[in-house]
Protein backbone atom coordinates (compact mmCIF):
# COMPACT_ATOMS: atom_id res chain seq x y z
CA UNK A 1 0.00 0.00 0.00
CA UNK A 2 2.89 2.83 1.00
CA UNK A 3 4.04 2.16 -2.74
CA UNK A 4 0.56 3.39 -3.90
CA UNK A 5 1.16 6.78 -2.07
CA UNK A 6 3.73 9.25 -1.21
CA UNK A 7 4.28 10.16 1.98
CA UNK A 8 2.71 13.95 1.62
CA UNK A 9 -0.38 11.68 0.03
CA UNK A 10 -0.60 9.52 2.89
CA UNK A 11 -0.03 12.25 5.25
CA UNK A 12 -2.90 13.84 3.89
CA UNK A 13 -5.23 10.71 4.34
CA UNK A 14 -4.30 10.03 7.21
CA UNK A 15 -4.88 14.01 8.68
CA UNK A 16 -8.51 13.89 6.56
CA UNK A 17 -9.86 10.64 8.27
CA UNK A 18 -8.46 11.90 11.98
CA UNK A 19 -10.16 15.76 11.20
CA UNK A 20 -13.56 13.92 10.13
CA UNK A 21 -13.39 11.70 13.02
CA UNK A 22 -13.11 13.68 15.53
CA UNK A 23 -15.27 16.34 13.94
CA UNK A 24 -18.01 13.70 13.82
CA UNK A 25 -17.58 11.92 17.25
CA UNK A 26 -17.16 15.81 18.92
CA UNK A 27 -20.18 17.17 16.97
CA UNK A 28 -22.45 14.46 17.06
CA UNK A 29 -23.85 14.46 20.87
CA UNK A 30 -24.44 18.78 20.26
CA UNK A 31 -26.11 17.91 17.29
CA UNK A 32 -28.33 15.15 18.89
CA UNK A 33 -29.14 17.96 21.51
CA UNK A 34 -29.83 20.60 19.01
CA UNK A 35 -31.71 18.04 16.98
CA UNK A 36 -33.96 17.21 20.42
CA UNK A 37 -34.63 21.09 20.89
CA UNK A 38 -35.53 21.87 17.75
CA UNK A 39 -37.46 18.62 17.50
CA UNK A 40 -39.49 18.88 20.49
CA UNK A 41 -38.65 22.10 22.42
CA UNK A 42 -41.62 24.87 22.83
CA UNK A 43 -39.38 27.80 23.74
CA UNK A 44 -38.70 31.57 22.29
CA UNK A 45 -36.08 31.29 19.58
CA UNK A 46 -36.28 28.04 18.18
CA UNK A 47 -36.65 29.28 14.66
CA UNK A 48 -33.47 31.74 15.14
CA UNK A 49 -31.62 28.58 16.33
CA UNK A 50 -33.16 26.45 13.65
CA UNK A 51 -31.56 29.26 11.13
CA UNK A 52 -28.29 29.63 12.74
CA UNK A 53 -27.91 25.54 12.88
CA UNK A 54 -28.34 25.87 8.98
CA UNK A 55 -26.93 28.87 7.96
CA UNK A 56 -23.23 26.82 7.20
CA UNK A 57 -25.23 24.97 4.77
CA UNK A 58 -26.10 27.79 2.70
CA UNK A 59 -23.46 30.21 2.93
CA UNK A 60 -20.46 30.11 0.92
CA UNK A 61 -18.23 28.25 2.77
CA UNK A 62 -15.19 30.64 2.49
CA UNK A 63 -17.44 33.32 4.72
CA UNK A 64 -18.36 30.73 7.46
CA UNK A 65 -14.23 30.28 7.45
CA UNK A 66 -13.33 33.94 7.49
CA UNK A 67 -15.92 34.13 10.27
CA UNK A 68 -14.30 31.44 12.19
CA UNK A 69 -10.59 33.03 11.28
CA UNK A 70 -11.76 36.95 12.67
CA UNK A 71 -13.04 34.89 16.12
CA UNK A 72 -10.36 32.83 16.53
CA UNK A 73 -7.42 34.11 15.05
CA UNK A 74 -4.69 34.43 17.82
CA UNK A 75 -5.24 38.58 18.00
CA UNK A 76 -8.99 38.08 18.14
CA UNK A 77 -10.21 38.21 21.82
CA UNK A 78 -11.85 35.34 21.86
CA UNK A 79 -9.05 33.25 20.08
CA UNK A 80 -6.56 34.65 22.67
CA UNK A 81 -9.31 33.88 25.50
CA UNK A 82 -9.14 30.17 24.43
CA UNK A 83 -5.02 30.45 23.61
CA UNK A 84 -5.24 31.35 27.52
CA UNK A 85 -6.49 28.09 28.63
CA UNK A 86 -4.89 26.26 26.11
CA UNK A 87 -6.58 26.07 22.93
CA UNK A 88 -5.76 27.07 19.61
CA UNK A 89 -7.71 26.63 16.64
CA UNK A 90 -6.61 28.91 14.00
CA UNK A 91 -3.85 27.63 11.42
CA UNK A 92 -3.85 24.03 13.74
CA UNK A 93 -5.86 20.22 12.21
CA UNK A 94 -7.72 21.42 15.55
CA UNK A 95 -9.24 24.14 13.54
CA UNK A 96 -9.70 21.90 10.51
CA UNK A 97 -11.61 19.64 12.78
CA UNK A 98 -13.86 22.67 13.98
CA UNK A 99 -14.44 23.89 10.42
CA UNK A 100 -15.66 20.68 8.97
CA UNK A 101 -17.54 19.63 12.09
CA UNK A 102 -19.55 23.24 11.97
CA UNK A 103 -19.72 22.49 8.17
CA UNK A 104 -21.65 19.00 8.62
CA UNK A 105 -23.43 20.25 11.67
CA UNK A 106 -26.77 21.56 9.87
CA UNK A 107 -27.09 17.79 7.69
CA UNK A 108 -26.25 15.63 10.92
CA UNK A 109 -29.05 18.05 12.52
CA UNK A 110 -31.88 17.49 10.13
CA UNK A 111 -31.50 13.68 9.65
CA UNK A 112 -31.08 13.59 13.92
CA UNK A 113 -34.43 15.64 14.18
CA UNK A 114 -36.48 13.48 11.33
CA UNK A 115 -35.24 10.52 13.55
CA UNK A 116 -36.77 12.15 16.69
CA UNK A 117 -40.07 13.12 15.22
CA UNK A 118 -40.64 9.53 13.86
CA UNK A 119 -40.68 8.45 17.69
CA UNK A 120 -43.90 7.88 18.89
CA UNK A 121 -43.91 9.96 21.86
CA UNK A 122 -46.72 7.88 23.34
CA UNK A 123 -44.19 4.89 23.87
CA UNK A 124 -42.28 7.58 25.98
CA UNK A 125 -45.38 8.37 27.72
CA UNK A 126 -45.79 4.68 28.05
CA UNK A 127 -42.37 4.59 29.77
CA UNK A 128 -42.94 7.30 31.88
CA UNK A 129 -46.54 5.67 33.73
CA UNK A 130 -44.00 2.83 34.29
CA UNK A 131 -41.33 4.62 36.43
CA UNK A 132 -39.04 6.00 34.05
CA UNK A 133 -37.57 9.50 34.55
CA UNK A 134 -36.44 11.75 31.22
CA UNK A 135 -33.15 10.69 31.03
CA UNK A 136 -34.24 6.97 31.59
CA UNK A 137 -36.94 7.00 28.74
CA UNK A 138 -34.31 9.05 26.65
CA UNK A 139 -31.20 6.25 27.18
CA UNK A 140 -33.94 3.14 26.76
CA UNK A 141 -36.32 4.34 24.88
CA UNK A 142 -35.72 7.62 22.49
CA UNK A 143 -32.23 6.55 21.36
CA UNK A 144 -32.26 3.24 20.61
CA UNK A 145 -35.02 4.49 18.56
CA UNK A 146 -33.51 7.17 16.44
CA UNK A 147 -29.92 5.40 16.42
CA UNK A 148 -30.72 4.56 12.51
CA UNK A 149 -31.11 8.27 12.05
CA UNK A 150 -28.42 9.10 14.17
CA UNK A 151 -25.88 6.59 12.47
CA UNK A 152 -27.19 8.39 8.82
CA UNK A 153 -26.46 11.83 10.70
CA UNK A 154 -23.22 11.05 11.43
CA UNK A 155 -22.26 9.37 7.75
CA UNK A 156 -23.23 12.31 6.31
CA UNK A 157 -21.06 14.58 8.93
CA UNK A 158 -18.35 12.22 8.08
CA UNK A 159 -18.67 12.38 4.39
CA UNK A 160 -19.25 16.07 4.72
CA UNK A 161 -16.74 16.99 7.18
CA UNK A 162 -14.04 14.36 4.71
CA UNK A 163 -14.74 16.69 1.82
CA UNK A 164 -14.54 20.18 3.34
CA UNK A 165 -12.50 22.54 1.58
CA UNK A 166 -13.54 26.47 1.76
CA UNK A 167 -13.77 26.93 5.34
CA UNK A 168 -10.70 24.73 6.40
CA UNK A 169 -8.41 26.79 4.23
CA UNK A 170 -9.31 30.04 4.79
CA UNK A 171 -9.37 29.48 8.51
CA UNK A 172 -6.37 27.03 9.06
CA UNK A 173 -4.85 27.29 5.76
CA UNK A 174 -2.91 24.42 3.73
CA UNK A 175 0.10 23.74 6.19
CA UNK A 176 0.96 20.01 4.81
CA UNK A 177 1.05 17.65 8.14
CA UNK A 178 -0.69 19.96 10.06
CA UNK A 179 -3.95 21.29 7.93
CA UNK A 180 -3.68 20.00 4.50
CA UNK A 181 -6.29 17.73 4.41
CA UNK A 182 -7.65 15.44 1.17
CA UNK A 183 -9.22 17.70 -0.61
CA UNK A 184 -6.55 20.94 0.21
CA UNK A 185 -3.81 18.34 -0.95
CA UNK A 186 -5.48 17.44 -4.23
CA UNK A 187 -6.12 21.58 -5.04
CA UNK A 188 -2.20 22.23 -3.93
CA UNK A 189 -0.79 19.30 -6.27
CA UNK A 190 -3.54 20.41 -8.89
CA UNK A 191 -1.56 24.04 -8.36
CA UNK A 192 2.14 22.19 -9.02
CA UNK A 193 3.45 21.02 -12.32
CA UNK A 194 3.41 17.24 -12.66
CA UNK A 195 1.22 16.97 -9.38
CA UNK A 196 -1.89 15.24 -11.52
CA UNK A 197 -0.74 11.98 -10.85
CA UNK A 198 -0.82 12.28 -6.85
CA UNK A 199 -4.18 14.35 -7.25
CA UNK A 200 -5.42 11.57 -9.69
CA UNK A 201 -4.47 8.67 -6.57
CA UNK A 202 -5.98 11.05 -4.01
CA UNK A 203 -9.27 11.46 -5.96
CA UNK A 204 -9.28 7.53 -5.99
CA UNK A 205 -9.07 7.48 -2.25
CA UNK A 206 -11.54 10.04 -1.68
CA UNK A 207 -14.13 8.18 -4.21
CA UNK A 208 -13.19 4.98 -2.22
CA UNK A 209 -13.56 6.20 1.16
CA UNK A 210 -16.61 7.85 0.42
CA UNK A 211 -18.10 4.09 -1.20
CA UNK A 212 -17.15 2.05 1.75
CA UNK A 213 -18.80 4.93 4.14
CA UNK A 214 -21.61 5.17 2.48
CA UNK A 215 -22.01 0.68 1.92
CA UNK A 216 -20.89 0.41 5.73
CA UNK A 217 -23.93 3.00 6.54
CA UNK A 218 -26.30 1.54 4.52
CA UNK A 219 -25.86 -2.47 5.77
CA UNK A 220 -25.69 -1.13 9.46
CA UNK A 221 -28.68 0.95 9.38
CA UNK A 222 -30.98 -1.71 7.72
CA UNK A 223 -29.27 -3.90 10.94
CA UNK A 224 -30.45 -1.29 13.03
CA UNK A 225 -33.81 -0.76 11.74
CA UNK A 226 -34.88 -4.71 11.94
CA UNK A 227 -33.75 -4.63 15.51
CA UNK A 228 -35.91 -1.31 16.13
CA UNK A 229 -38.84 -2.92 14.51
CA UNK A 230 -38.27 -6.55 14.93
CA UNK B 1 -56.98 2.20 49.34
CA UNK B 2 -58.93 4.49 47.30
CA UNK B 3 -58.99 7.42 44.96
CA UNK B 4 -60.37 10.68 44.93
CA UNK B 5 -60.99 13.13 42.08
CA UNK B 6 -62.42 16.36 41.55
CA UNK B 7 -60.80 18.07 38.51
CA UNK B 8 -61.92 20.56 35.83
CA UNK B 9 -60.59 20.38 32.73
CA UNK B 10 -61.46 22.28 29.31
CA UNK B 11 -60.79 20.53 26.30
CA UNK B 12 -61.96 21.69 22.97
CA UNK B 13 -65.36 21.57 23.27
CA UNK B 14 -65.52 19.54 26.13
CA UNK B 15 -66.53 21.21 29.85
CA UNK B 16 -64.94 18.12 31.73
CA UNK B 17 -66.27 18.20 35.19
CA UNK B 18 -65.38 15.00 37.55
CA UNK B 19 -65.72 14.54 40.84
CA UNK B 20 -66.00 10.56 42.25
CA UNK B 21 -64.40 8.19 44.48
CA UNK B 22 -63.01 5.24 43.79
CA UNK B 23 -63.03 2.53 46.30
CA UNK B 24 -61.55 -0.77 46.30
CA UNK B 25 -62.16 -2.92 43.22
CA UNK B 26 -62.52 -2.41 39.66
CA UNK B 27 -64.25 1.19 39.05
CA UNK B 28 -65.73 1.38 35.80
CA UNK B 29 -65.92 4.85 33.93
CA UNK B 30 -68.39 4.40 31.58
CA UNK B 31 -69.83 6.82 28.67
CA UNK B 32 -70.01 7.37 24.92
CA UNK B 33 -66.66 8.18 23.30
CA UNK B 34 -66.01 11.70 23.67
CA UNK B 35 -67.95 11.90 26.72
CA UNK B 36 -63.87 12.54 28.77
CA UNK B 37 -63.22 9.07 29.88
CA UNK B 38 -59.36 9.31 28.49
CA UNK B 39 -58.67 12.86 30.07
CA UNK B 40 -59.67 11.72 33.57
CA UNK B 41 -57.48 8.92 33.20
CA UNK B 42 -55.17 10.25 31.87
CA UNK B 43 -55.20 13.41 34.29
CA UNK B 44 -55.01 10.72 36.51
CA UNK B 45 -51.68 8.92 35.67
CA UNK B 46 -50.42 12.67 35.39
CA UNK B 47 -50.01 12.59 31.48
CA UNK B 48 -52.71 15.56 30.81
CA UNK B 49 -52.90 18.65 33.87
CA UNK B 50 -56.39 19.18 34.42
CA UNK B 51 -57.01 23.41 34.57
CA UNK B 52 -58.06 22.87 38.17
CA UNK B 53 -58.55 20.57 40.93
CA UNK B 54 -57.36 17.82 43.02
CA UNK B 55 -56.16 14.16 42.70
CA UNK B 56 -55.54 12.04 45.92
CA UNK B 57 -54.60 8.49 45.84
CA UNK B 58 -54.47 6.69 49.08
CA UNK B 59 -54.17 9.78 50.97
CA UNK B 60 -51.31 11.04 48.60
CA UNK B 61 -51.83 14.08 46.89
CA UNK B 62 -50.65 13.41 43.13
CA UNK B 63 -52.00 16.78 41.75
CA UNK B 64 -53.87 19.73 43.70
CA UNK B 65 -54.19 23.10 41.60
CA UNK B 66 -54.52 25.55 44.47
CA UNK B 67 -51.31 24.23 46.32
CA UNK B 68 -49.41 23.85 42.93
CA UNK B 69 -48.30 20.17 43.24
CA UNK B 70 -47.99 17.61 40.33
CA UNK B 71 -46.18 14.85 40.93
CA UNK B 72 -44.85 13.54 37.63
CA UNK B 73 -45.94 10.64 35.78
CA UNK B 74 -43.30 8.68 36.59
CA UNK B 75 -43.32 9.44 40.78
CA UNK B 76 -47.09 8.71 40.43
CA UNK B 77 -46.93 4.78 41.22
CA UNK B 78 -50.40 4.40 38.31
CA UNK B 79 -49.85 1.39 35.91
CA UNK B 80 -51.45 2.49 32.45
CA UNK B 81 -52.92 -0.19 30.54
CA UNK B 82 -53.36 1.75 26.83
CA UNK B 83 -56.22 0.87 24.21
CA UNK B 84 -52.75 0.44 22.10
CA UNK B 85 -50.59 -1.82 23.85
CA UNK B 86 -47.35 0.24 23.02
CA UNK B 87 -45.43 -1.97 24.02
CA UNK B 88 -41.20 -1.03 22.91
CA UNK B 89 -40.58 -2.29 19.78
CA UNK B 90 -36.76 -2.91 20.04
CA UNK B 91 -37.62 -4.78 22.82
CA UNK B 92 -38.15 -8.69 23.64
CA UNK B 93 -41.24 -9.51 25.43
CA UNK B 94 -39.25 -10.17 28.33
CA UNK B 95 -37.96 -6.85 28.60
CA UNK B 96 -40.84 -4.63 27.87
CA UNK B 97 -43.17 -7.27 31.35
CA UNK B 98 -39.75 -5.88 33.20
CA UNK B 99 -39.45 -2.21 31.86
CA UNK B 100 -40.91 -0.98 35.29
CA UNK B 101 -39.66 -3.61 37.75
CA UNK B 102 -37.66 -3.70 40.23
CA UNK B 103 -36.72 -7.53 40.13
CA UNK B 104 -37.88 -10.10 37.89
CA UNK B 105 -39.07 -12.41 41.23
CA UNK B 106 -43.01 -12.04 39.78
CA UNK B 107 -42.16 -12.47 35.83
CA UNK B 108 -43.26 -15.90 36.12
CA UNK B 109 -46.61 -15.69 38.50
CA UNK B 110 -47.58 -13.11 36.26
CA UNK B 111 -46.79 -14.20 32.75
CA UNK B 112 -48.48 -17.49 33.62
CA UNK B 113 -51.73 -15.83 34.95
CA UNK B 114 -51.81 -13.55 31.96
CA UNK B 115 -50.94 -16.81 29.81
CA UNK B 116 -47.69 -15.12 27.81
CA UNK B 117 -45.06 -17.62 29.67
CA UNK B 118 -44.19 -18.67 26.03
CA UNK B 119 -43.89 -15.86 24.18
CA UNK B 120 -40.91 -14.06 26.49
CA UNK B 121 -38.58 -14.22 24.08
CA UNK B 122 -40.53 -12.77 21.31
CA UNK B 123 -40.68 -9.45 19.58
CA UNK B 124 -44.04 -7.35 20.01
CA UNK B 125 -44.09 -7.22 16.73
CA UNK B 126 -44.65 -10.67 16.01
CA UNK B 127 -47.43 -11.42 18.38
CA UNK B 128 -51.27 -11.11 18.17
CA UNK B 129 -53.45 -8.35 19.09
CA UNK B 130 -54.66 -10.02 21.95
CA UNK B 131 -51.15 -10.95 23.29
CA UNK B 132 -50.07 -7.59 23.17
CA UNK B 133 -53.16 -6.55 25.03
CA UNK B 134 -51.93 -9.17 27.88
CA UNK B 135 -48.08 -8.43 27.62
CA UNK B 136 -49.51 -4.60 28.29
CA UNK B 137 -51.85 -5.73 31.55
CA UNK B 138 -48.54 -7.77 32.64
CA UNK B 139 -46.22 -5.11 31.74
CA UNK B 140 -48.23 -2.76 34.17
CA UNK B 141 -49.01 -5.10 36.62
CA UNK B 142 -45.29 -5.46 36.97
CA UNK B 143 -44.16 -2.63 37.78
CA UNK B 144 -45.78 -2.98 41.31
CA UNK B 145 -48.42 0.36 41.21
CA UNK B 146 -50.51 1.56 43.79
CA UNK B 147 -53.21 1.76 41.20
CA UNK B 148 -53.80 0.36 37.98
CA UNK B 149 -55.51 2.12 35.07
CA UNK B 150 -56.78 0.25 32.16
CA UNK B 151 -58.22 2.77 29.07
CA UNK B 152 -60.24 0.70 27.28
CA UNK B 153 -57.65 -1.96 26.63
CA UNK B 154 -59.94 -4.75 24.95
CA UNK B 155 -61.73 -1.82 22.66
CA UNK B 156 -59.32 -3.21 19.59
CA UNK B 157 -59.70 -6.66 19.60
CA UNK B 158 -62.43 -9.03 17.92
CA UNK B 159 -64.83 -11.30 20.04
CA UNK B 160 -62.77 -13.89 20.57
CA UNK B 161 -59.96 -12.00 21.91
CA UNK B 162 -62.09 -9.83 24.54
CA UNK B 163 -63.46 -13.64 25.33
CA UNK B 164 -60.05 -14.91 25.51
CA UNK B 165 -58.71 -11.89 27.95
CA UNK B 166 -61.49 -11.10 30.07
CA UNK B 167 -61.22 -14.07 32.11
CA UNK B 168 -57.67 -12.67 32.94
CA UNK B 169 -58.84 -9.33 34.16
CA UNK B 170 -61.60 -11.30 36.61
CA UNK B 171 -58.79 -12.92 38.34
CA UNK B 172 -56.82 -9.84 38.11
CA UNK B 173 -59.85 -7.68 39.48
CA UNK B 174 -60.09 -10.80 42.43
CA UNK B 175 -56.81 -12.03 42.83
CA UNK B 176 -54.02 -8.75 42.35
CA UNK B 177 -55.31 -6.54 45.18
CA UNK B 178 -55.47 -3.42 43.85
CA UNK B 179 -57.76 -0.88 42.78
CA UNK B 180 -58.74 -0.61 39.38
CA UNK B 181 -59.45 2.17 36.97
CA UNK B 182 -61.66 0.90 34.07
CA UNK B 183 -62.22 3.18 30.89
CA UNK B 184 -65.02 1.30 28.46
CA UNK B 185 -67.58 2.47 26.36
CA UNK B 186 -68.94 -1.49 26.54
CA UNK B 187 -71.71 -2.46 28.56
CA UNK B 188 -70.87 -6.31 28.56
CA UNK B 189 -67.29 -5.42 29.58
CA UNK B 190 -68.21 -3.30 32.32
CA UNK B 191 -71.06 -5.76 33.51
CA UNK B 192 -68.39 -8.28 33.94
CA UNK B 193 -65.91 -6.45 35.64
CA UNK B 194 -67.12 -3.52 37.12
CA UNK B 195 -67.54 -3.00 41.25
CA UNK B 196 -68.30 0.84 41.01
CA UNK B 197 -69.86 2.53 38.04
CA UNK B 198 -68.91 6.17 37.16
CA UNK B 199 -71.17 7.05 34.54
CA UNK B 200 -70.10 10.05 32.09
CA UNK B 201 -72.25 12.21 29.78
CA UNK B 202 -70.19 15.27 27.69
CA UNK B 203 -67.74 15.46 30.66
CA UNK B 204 -70.14 15.51 33.69
CA UNK B 205 -70.75 12.63 36.04
CA UNK B 206 -74.45 11.47 35.48
CA UNK B 207 -74.16 8.94 38.30
CA UNK B 208 -71.92 6.99 40.40
CA UNK B 209 -72.39 4.27 43.00
CA UNK B 210 -72.73 0.41 43.08
CA UNK B 211 -72.21 -1.24 39.82
CA UNK B 212 -75.39 -3.82 40.36
CA UNK B 213 -77.46 -0.81 41.70
CA UNK B 214 -76.54 1.12 38.69
CA UNK B 215 -77.43 -1.38 35.90
CA UNK B 216 -80.56 -1.97 37.72
CA UNK B 217 -82.26 1.74 37.70
CA UNK B 218 -84.22 2.26 35.19
CA UNK B 219 -83.48 5.85 35.07
CA UNK B 220 -80.18 5.40 33.69
CA UNK B 221 -81.69 3.11 30.64
CA UNK B 222 -80.96 5.67 28.08
CA UNK B 223 -77.28 5.69 28.61
CA UNK B 224 -76.57 2.17 28.56
CA UNK B 225 -79.02 1.69 25.80
CA UNK B 226 -82.39 0.28 25.40
CA UNK B 227 -80.87 -2.70 23.76
CA UNK B 228 -78.17 -3.75 25.98
CA UNK B 229 -79.40 -2.39 29.05
CA UNK B 230 -79.78 -5.19 31.57
CA UNK B 231 -79.45 -6.00 35.38
CA UNK B 232 -76.36 -7.91 36.50
CA UNK B 233 -77.27 -10.38 39.48
CA UNK B 234 -74.24 -11.75 41.88
CA UNK B 235 -74.76 -15.58 42.83
CA UNK B 236 -73.15 -18.71 43.60
CA UNK B 237 -73.02 -22.15 41.32
CA UNK B 238 -75.32 -24.23 42.96
CA UNK B 239 -74.92 -27.39 40.80
CA UNK B 240 -73.74 -28.98 38.01
CA UNK B 241 -76.34 -30.84 35.92
CA UNK B 242 -75.42 -33.61 34.05
CA UNK B 243 -77.71 -32.00 30.58
CA UNK B 244 -74.84 -29.19 30.32
CA UNK B 245 -76.67 -26.52 32.60
CA UNK B 246 -75.36 -25.19 35.61
CA UNK B 247 -77.87 -24.01 38.34
CA UNK B 248 -76.93 -20.83 39.93
CA UNK B 249 -78.70 -19.72 42.94
CA UNK B 250 -79.64 -16.06 43.47
CA UNK B 251 -81.20 -13.93 45.94
CA UNK B 252 -84.78 -14.48 44.35
CA UNK B 253 -84.42 -18.08 43.83
CA UNK B 254 -82.04 -20.44 41.08
CA UNK B 255 -81.43 -19.66 37.71
CA UNK B 256 -80.64 -22.72 35.49
CA UNK B 257 -78.06 -21.04 32.60
CA UNK B 258 -76.03 -22.63 29.91
CA UNK B 259 -72.70 -25.18 31.17
CA UNK B 260 -69.90 -22.78 32.95
CA UNK B 261 -66.71 -23.86 34.75
CA UNK B 262 -67.08 -23.82 38.57
CA UNK B 263 -67.38 -25.56 41.25
CA UNK B 264 -70.12 -25.86 43.62
CA UNK B 265 -69.75 -22.62 45.68
CA UNK B 266 -68.03 -20.46 43.40
CA UNK B 267 -68.97 -16.89 42.95
CA UNK B 268 -70.62 -15.80 39.63
CA UNK B 269 -72.62 -12.28 38.10
CA UNK B 270 -74.93 -12.89 35.74
CA UNK B 271 -75.98 -10.34 33.54
CA UNK B 272 -79.39 -10.81 32.05
CA UNK B 273 -80.46 -7.89 29.23
CA UNK B 274 -84.01 -6.12 29.53
CA UNK B 275 -85.25 -7.74 26.37
CA UNK B 276 -84.78 -11.03 27.21
CA UNK B 277 -87.00 -10.89 30.50
CA UNK B 278 -90.87 -11.31 29.99
CA UNK B 279 -93.51 -10.97 32.31
CA UNK B 280 -96.22 -13.18 33.17
CA UNK B 281 -99.22 -12.68 36.14
CA UNK B 282 -99.52 -16.21 36.77
CA UNK B 283 -96.50 -19.10 36.70
CA UNK B 284 -96.39 -20.24 33.26
CA UNK B 285 -96.55 -23.74 33.07
CA UNK B 286 -95.56 -26.31 29.75
CA UNK B 287 -93.41 -23.70 28.58
CA UNK B 288 -89.80 -24.07 27.28
CA UNK B 289 -87.88 -21.27 29.18
CA UNK B 290 -86.51 -22.94 32.11
CA UNK B 291 -86.07 -20.00 34.56
CA UNK B 292 -89.10 -18.62 36.36
CA UNK B 293 -88.48 -16.37 39.13
CA UNK B 294 -91.35 -14.74 41.41
CA UNK B 295 -91.02 -10.93 41.39
CA UNK B 296 -92.60 -7.84 42.24
CA UNK B 297 -92.62 -5.11 40.47
CA UNK B 298 -90.84 -2.20 42.02
CA UNK B 299 -90.82 0.61 39.97
CA UNK B 300 -91.88 1.34 35.48
CA UNK B 301 -90.17 3.81 33.83
CA UNK B 302 -91.99 4.18 30.11
CA UNK B 303 -89.27 4.85 27.41
CA UNK B 304 -89.74 7.42 24.36
CA UNK B 305 -91.06 5.02 22.18
CA UNK B 306 -93.11 1.53 22.74
CA UNK B 307 -91.28 0.41 25.26
CA UNK B 308 -91.44 0.16 28.97
CA UNK B 309 -88.78 -0.61 31.10
CA UNK B 310 -89.93 -2.43 34.78
CA UNK B 311 -88.05 -3.08 37.57
CA UNK B 312 -88.71 -5.68 39.41
CA UNK B 313 -87.26 -6.86 42.74
CA UNK B 314 -85.71 -10.56 43.01
CA UNK B 315 -85.09 -11.30 46.35
CA UNK B 316 -83.11 -8.36 47.82
CA UNK B 317 -81.66 -7.74 44.01
CA UNK B 318 -83.29 -5.52 41.19
CA UNK B 319 -83.67 -6.75 37.89
CA UNK B 320 -84.73 -4.77 34.81
CA UNK B 321 -87.39 -6.46 32.11
CA UNK B 322 -88.50 -4.55 29.14
CA UNK B 323 -92.07 -4.56 27.53
CA UNK B 324 -93.87 -2.79 25.32
CA UNK B 325 -96.75 -0.20 27.08
CA UNK B 326 -99.15 -2.61 25.52
CA UNK B 327 -98.07 -5.24 27.19
CA UNK B 328 -97.56 -3.57 30.36
CA UNK B 329 -100.86 -2.07 30.58
CA UNK B 330 -102.80 -5.13 29.76
CA UNK B 331 -101.22 -6.72 32.80
CA UNK B 332 -102.03 -3.88 34.73
CA UNK B 333 -98.29 -3.63 36.01
CA UNK B 334 -97.97 -1.20 38.41
CA UNK B 335 -95.36 -1.36 41.51
CA UNK B 336 -96.43 -3.37 43.96
CA UNK B 337 -97.91 -5.80 41.73
CA UNK B 338 -96.51 -9.72 42.17
CA UNK B 339 -95.97 -11.44 38.97
CA UNK B 340 -93.27 -13.61 37.62
CA UNK B 341 -89.76 -13.38 35.77
CA UNK B 342 -89.58 -15.82 32.49
CA UNK B 343 -86.11 -16.18 31.57
CA UNK B 344 -84.45 -18.44 29.12
CA UNK B 345 -81.10 -20.07 29.41
CA UNK B 346 -79.92 -19.57 26.54
CA UNK B 347 -80.38 -15.97 25.99
CA UNK B 348 -77.70 -15.70 29.27
CA UNK B 349 -74.51 -16.58 26.50
CA UNK B 350 -71.62 -17.98 28.16
CA UNK B 351 -70.20 -14.23 27.93
CA UNK B 352 -72.60 -12.61 30.04
CA UNK B 353 -71.65 -14.52 33.21
CA UNK B 354 -68.39 -13.85 35.11
CA UNK B 355 -66.42 -14.38 37.89
CA UNK B 356 -68.45 -12.90 41.08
Amino acid sequence: MTTLLGPQEWAAVGLSLKVAMVATLVSLPLAVGVALLLARGRFVGREALNVVVHLPLVLPPVVVGYVLLITLSPVAPLGQGLAALGVVFAFRWTGAALAAGIMGFPLMVRAIRLAIEAVDPRLEDAAATLGASRLRIFATITLPLILPGVLAGSVLGFAKAMGEFGATITFVSNIPGETRTLPSAIYAFLQQPGGEGAALRLVTVSIIVATVALIASEALARRMARRVRG
Amino acid sequence: MSLDVDIRHRLGALDLRATFDAPEGVTALFGRSGAGKTSIANAVAGLLRPNAGRIVLNGRVLFDHADRIRVPVHRRRIGYVFQDARLFPHLSVRANLLYGATNDRDLDRIAEMLGITDLLTRRPQNLSGGEQARVGIGRALLSSPDLLVMDEPLASLDRDRKDEILPYLERLRDEAGMPILYVSHSVEEVARLATTLVLLDAGQVVRAGPAAALFSDPDLVPIFGPRTAGSVLAGRIAAQHADGLTEVSVSGGALLLPGMPGTPGAPVRVRIEAQDVMIALSRPRDISALNVLPVIVNALHPGQGPGVMVQLRSGSDLMLARVTRRSAEALALAPGTPCFAVLKSVSVARRDVGRG
